[in-house]
């Protein structure tokens, strides 16, 4: 639209009246309608899910249902042991996640040999494609029997082998973007800092990972995002159970696997229970996603 | 504009006829009796040549798709309630199942009476000790509230509490859950202290089924009803359903079908 009007401004005298570019307006059309589709879905599933959980929540009352520490449908809709044990998966995953995949993506943009970036690097995209069932099924059969046997308590399926099962899977993510943006840095920043006589692991750690800081803020939220997200892994490995956890090694309840273990059956009031925990998930994820942009701001300027 | 629509047309009439001509029996259901309908399907399409399709969904989506005709056939793994059928519905019996109290192989434990089964479950009894066992902590492990296998524990052992006067499972909210007889196979075949309940018909050597009230989990006591955690498998249909699948339940309840379901470990009705 701009375009036109700059056109219309400058050029008319030097040229007649351009020919309606058909193919320009097709262009710009599709481009719209392609940036609407996930403006859409989101809208569309925002709207479903309102639509849907808001009994639940007029039935049961907002603070009972989000601060409620007892899911026993069809009576008791509590969510909060769930909320609980998202945040503290989720951030866990982060807390061990996070700082192993930037040292790896260090290592890989600048200090791994070639051939053994060669490796790391392919089995680290290889991470990103293993389906999540496969690695709740290692947690089932590697994790779990490792706490019981580390920690000397009767059942591994805890908080804690999801924390871990969560932060392998937030890896990939994390260190492919990492990745990215510390090459995509001008080569001037190091080649500044070893001017100055800095070493070469002092100009990383205050030079380049400082100066790459909102790309890897980009891939820690995406890595957030996938954390909270996980379903099927996490269904294998906590133990599912919906009491509000004592310590990481107690089994738990998600957000996302309260609503896929029991969506498929349930009807009436319960079924809007399940959709008020999808509200409250996605909540969740634009609070989460809007204070991430807010520090990327912030840092940027 | 005219020619999409006459697109679609094309598409829909081809995709009916192909429909009509397959002639699909569509089963969905309880996942406990998923297992003995795909190996009675796999049968059935030899011996009549129809293909049948198994869906295990759990047994209350079961009984909700017969009722709204979304599936021909529903499976039930648990007696239904009479508010959850509509006046045109007809469940069948077409087995019975006993649910195994399944422990670890190691667990010295070889009985329980159906009381502490129950305490157990509720969490009043935390420790092997109290009923006999060595002194280590049980790790209760039940299943989600879409089973049938739950469903029918619960009812057996009585495990339900009123809260606001509406009755609700009463097993310990601490219990874990595994979402599937197999997932509670694994837990249980993998922790020494575990102890889950699942189907009969599945249970191997992996695990060890206990003895209820002095009785073994054997098909002879069931029959005798010695045995008593044990459950209906009912079929549930609309009066109006096809041809098609009426056949394919006389099959299930003629001998032919009655001795699969024998041989893949259940009780048979007829």
């Amino acid at each position: 639209m701009n375009t036109c009007t700059k056109n219309s401004d400058s050029g008319i005298f030097l040229r007649p009246t351009p020919k309606p570019d058909r193919l320009g307006t097709f262009f710009h059309l599709l481009f719209i309608c392609c940036a609407m589709v996930g403006v859409v879905s989101l809208a569309t599933i925002a709207w479903f899910l309102f639509s849907e959980g808001l009994p639940a929540f007029r039935q049961a009352g907002v603070i009972e249902l989000v601060f409620g520490s007892e899911w026993l449908p069809p009576a008791l809709f509590g969510i909060f042991p769930m909320i609980v044990a998202s945040l503290i998966s989720t951030f866990g995953a982060v807390l061990i996640g996070v700082p192993i995949a930037i040292l790896t993506a260090v290592f890989l943009a600048e200090l791994a040999p070639k051939w053994l970036a060669d490796i790391v690097r392919p089995a680290v995209e290889l991470l990103a494609g293993i389906p999540s069932v496969v690695y709740g099924f290692f947690g089932l059969v590697v994790i779990v029997p490792a706490i019981e046997v580390l920690f000397n308590i009767p059942a591994g399926n805890t908080l804690l082998a999801g924390v871990i099962v969560l932060a392998i899977m937030i890896l990939p993510t994390v260190i492919t973007i990492s990745e990215t943006s510390i090459r995509a840095l001008p080569p001037v920043y190091k080649e500044g800092a070893l001017a100055l006589g800095a070493s070469h692991i002092y100009s990383i750690f205050k030079v380049l990972i400082p100066a790459a800081r909102s790309g890897i803020l980009t891939g820690v939220a995406l890595g957030i995002a996938r954390a909270i997200g996980e379903t099927m892994a996490i269904i294998m490995v906590m133990g599912n159970a919906p009491a509000m956890p004592g310590s990481i090694l107690e089994p738990a309840r998600t957000l996302t696997a309260n609503i896929a273990m029991e969506m498929s059956y349930a009807t009436g009031i319960h079924a809007s229970a399940l959709y008020s925990t999808g509200i409250v998930l996605l909540i969740f994820i634009v609070l989460l996603n809007a204070g991430l942009l807010y520090i990327n701001k912030k840092s940027v300027h | 504009m005219k020619k999409v629509i006459g697109l679609a047309a094309a598409i829909g009439l081809m995709t009916t006829s192909l429909v009509q001509a397959d002639s699909t029996i569509t089963v969905s259901g309880s996942t406990s009796v998923t297992n003995v309908m795909e190996v009675l399907s796999e049968n059935y399409k030899q011996t009549a040549g129809k293909t049948v399709e198994v869906q295990g969904t759990g047994s209350s989506a079961g009984i909700r798709a017969a009722k709204d005709g979304t599936s021909m056939i529903g499976m039930s793994s648990r007696e239904v309630k009479t508010n959850e059928m509509s006046a045109d519905t007809k469940g069948t019996v077409i087995a019975r199942d006993g649910i195994a109290i399944a422990v670890n192989n190691s667990n010295p434990i070889k009985n329980l009476t159906k009381e502490q089964v129950a305490k157990i479950y509720r969490g009043e009894v935390k420790n092997w000790k109290e009923v006999g066992g060595e002194n280590k902590p049980i790790v209760v492990v039940t299943r989600d509230t879409a089973s049938g296998t739950r469903g029918a524990f619960e009812d057996i052992l009585k495990l339900k509490r009123k809260v606001n006067g509406i009755k609700v499972s009463a097993i310990a909210a601490t219990a874990q859950v595994g979402n599937g007889n197999g997932m509670v196979k694994t837990i249980v075949a993998n922790n020494p202290f575990a102890i889950g309940y699942i189907s009969l018909g599945s249970v191997d050597s992996s695990l060890k089924a206990l003895a209820v009230d002095g009785y073994k989990a054997s098909d002879n006591n069931i029959a005798a009803g010695d045995y008593t955690i044990a459950r209906p498998f009912v079929l549930l249909m609309k009066d109006d359903v096809n041809k098609e699948a009426r056949e394919f339940v006389n099959y299930i309840l003629s001998d032919t079908g009655q001795n699969i379901i024998v041989n893949e470990g259940y009780i048979r009705v007829n």
